[in-house]
């Protein structure tokens, strides 16, 4: 029983990132149906920025704030360079082209910061709460609540403000919303950037934990791809509830099966659940056009 | 003939190579590797482009075929070509079996579950090592030999890496105007309607799911012969990526496209060490600039063009 405690608590930290990484994702698909593969390098960008802001000798706030900055300014770039001139490009194009951002980024991630691995510190202190016999440490509490907070407040974003309504527009019709007079390109670019700013607090969030270095994004856009389409692509809570989902599975199936199979049994979850649902546990099922 | 002089062009191009060089590092190492990744992005063109279904685990079969060969020939000692016909079965059921599930998703789910096969065969080779050796992998193939005639030279496995390129090549384009081609291209375009035509679409997706799976099985099973090891690296999740890449860079649903596709992105690592640590920034950089610009593939993008000069030209005369 403590021991089911313990992985359920590692298990929801590390959903947590999954689901902000499956978030980023889903928004990006919404509003230009674009599959971005690059999702995984915002979460390294943001946790690289921060750390070597702070070897520059920035406060930790600060540097974690520039960072965030930094990579929606990355996620912007990648919108209108390299999305808005290929248009016309399909699915599978345009799956290509995120593919090369990912390489491209990872490349300059490579020189700039070169292959180290590094860490953060912990937001405060790092002594370890018992519960029964789990223990619990406060950055964990931290990314929860962290995830908990963004979460919410991405929903209020689309749910209650204008802006957030107009890139939801964007996302059922774009001709529609254009003729409605929304500044779809705009809408655009913003949404890349709201998705790489919460990429980079994934990893801001994760890195007091787990380490970065130049090629950690890309198994956690990975599992974020894995968690949107779980719950559902395009779906934003059911991309949330993916990654804790996926999260818990491969913890648990970690502790009480094979750890060298965590990422085997996470998958062969995914696909059972796919087989059983082909839309994702809270998708819609689509209906084909002829 | 015409339809098929494109092909014989080529391969006259690919056998003559050795011939007027035999001792070049390109054609005689790197050629060895281009054939192999030919054929494995003409396989899963045949997926991709031909019936519309995306892959990302297509090196998964590479690696089912290379490991079978592998373990039954070493662990077991059975004969190198029973060991690959023996892969070829066992991919065949497995492929078979996992097909009418993992087809019936769509898009980016079918993604999704294709990147999952992948992923949990690569994990199987790197954890079960006391079949599949683990991270280390096995190496020391015995010879493959036909009728006797060792292949055991760089220059002896170019041609047989060759013409199994070539056949691959050759069916693929067969395939295309064929009955079964047509089906497949009637899929692709849209599933709904090829049903209201009779088509058992089912059927013919899972056909193709097997047949390129068994391609790709193949080919593994001589790459593991002629590299004389393999290990799970060759066979990750970034292989799966890579492949497709090639695919699309070409321009998917044309066999020269893959052809095109498989052939940069084989030797342009090659070419791109001169400029070390900034190999992985140039790649990707090169990867977006082509797939930005012509977004129909690099083969098909040119051919649309030559044929649009040719047609503006006979208007002229």
């Amino acid at each position: 029983m403590d021991q089911l405690l313990q992985f359920i608590i590692s298990g929801l930290t590390v959903g947590s990132i999954y689901a902000l990484v499956a978030l980023g994702f889903s928004i990006i698909y919404n509003a230009s149906d674009v599959v971005n593969f690059a999702q995984g390098e915002f979460v390294m960008i943001g946790a690289m920025s921060a750390i070597f802001l702070m070897k520059a000798g920035l406060s930790y706030p600060l540097s974690a704030f520039l960072a965030i900055g930094i990579t929606a300014a990355v996620g912007l770039a990648l919108e209108k360079f390299a999305i808005e001139p290929a248009k016309n490009a399909t699915v599978v194009t345009t799956i290509i082209i995120t593919i090369g951002a990912s390489i491209f980024l990872r490349g300059a991630a490579l020189l700039i910061w070169g292959k180290e691995i590094y860490g953060l510190p912990p937001f405060t202190s790092n002594n370890p709460i018992q519960i029964g016999n789990a223990t619990i440490l406060p950055q964990n509490l931290w990314v929860m609540l962290g995830t908990a907070i963004t979460v919410l407040g991405v929903k209020y974003f689309f749910d209650h403000t204008r802006m957030g309504k107009a890139i939801l527009a964007c996302s059922y019709n774009k001709k529609a919303a254009y003729l409605v007079g929304i500044n779809v390109k705009r809408m655009l670019l913003i949404s890349y950037g709201l998705s790489a700013a919460l990429g980079a607090a994934a990893g801001l969030l994760v890195t007091p934990i787990t380490f970065m270095s130049y090629g950690a994004g890309v198994m956690l856009g990975l599992k974020g791809f894995c968690a949107a389409i779980l719950g559902g692509m395009g779906n934003s809570m059911g991309a949330v509830l993916g990654g804790l989902i996926l999260g818990l599975v491969e913890t648990v199936g970690a502790g009480f099966i094979s750890s060298g199979y965590k990422d085997a049994i996470a998958f062969f979850v995914i696909m059972l659940v796919l087989f059983i649902k082909p839309s994702g546990i809270l998708g819609k099922g689509e209906t084909e056009r002829v | 003939m015409k339809r098929l002089s494109g092909f014989l062009l080529f391969s006259l191009l690919c056998l003559a190579l050795p011939i007027f060089f035999p001792d070049n590092y390109y054609v005689t190492v790197v050629g060895l590797t281009v054939f192999v990744n030919i054929t494995l992005a003409v396989s899963l063109n045949l997926l991709m482009g031909y019936a519309g279904q995306i892959s990302l685990g297509h090196a998964a079969f590479f690696g089912l075929g290379a490991y079978s060969s592998a373990i039954l020939t070493i662990k077991y000692g059975l004969n190198p070509w029973l060991a690959m016909l023996a892969g070829a079965i066992m991919v065949l059921v497995l492929s078979y079996v996992l097909s009418r599930p993992i087809l019936k998703l769509k898009g980016h789910y079918l993604a999704m579950a294709t990147l999952g096969l992948g992923i949990i065969v690569h994990i199987f080779f790197v954890q079960a090592d006391e079949l599949t050796g683990g991270p280390d992998g096995i190496s020391g193939l015995p010879e493959l030999s036909i009728f006797g005639f060792a292949i055991n030279s760089d220059i002896r496995w170019y041609f047989v890496l060759c013409s199994y390129m070539l056949i691959s090549v050759l069916f693929s384009l067969n395939l295309a105007d064929s009955r079964a081609g047509r089906a497949l291209s009637a899929v692709h375009g849209s599933e709904i309607a090829a049903q209201m035509m009779g088509i058992d679409t089912a059927k013919v997706k899972s056909h193709i799911f097997v047949f390129s799976a068994l391609m790709a099985c193949i080919a593994g099973s001589l790459f593991a012969h002629q590299q004389d090891f393999v290990s799970p690296e060759s066979f990750s999740f970034f292989f799966s990526i890579e492949l497709v890449t090639m695919v699309v860079l070409g321009g998917l649903g044309s066999t020269f496209g893959a052809i095109v596709g498989a052939f940069i992105l084989s030797i342009l690592p090659e070419l791109l060490i001169v400029f070390e640590d900034f190999e992985v920034l140039i790649f990707g950089a090169i990867l977006m600039i082509i797939m930005i610009f012509l977004p129909e593939g690099l083969f098909v993008a040119l051919k649309n063009k030559v044929s649009e000069t040719l047609a503006k030209s006979k208007e002229a005369v």
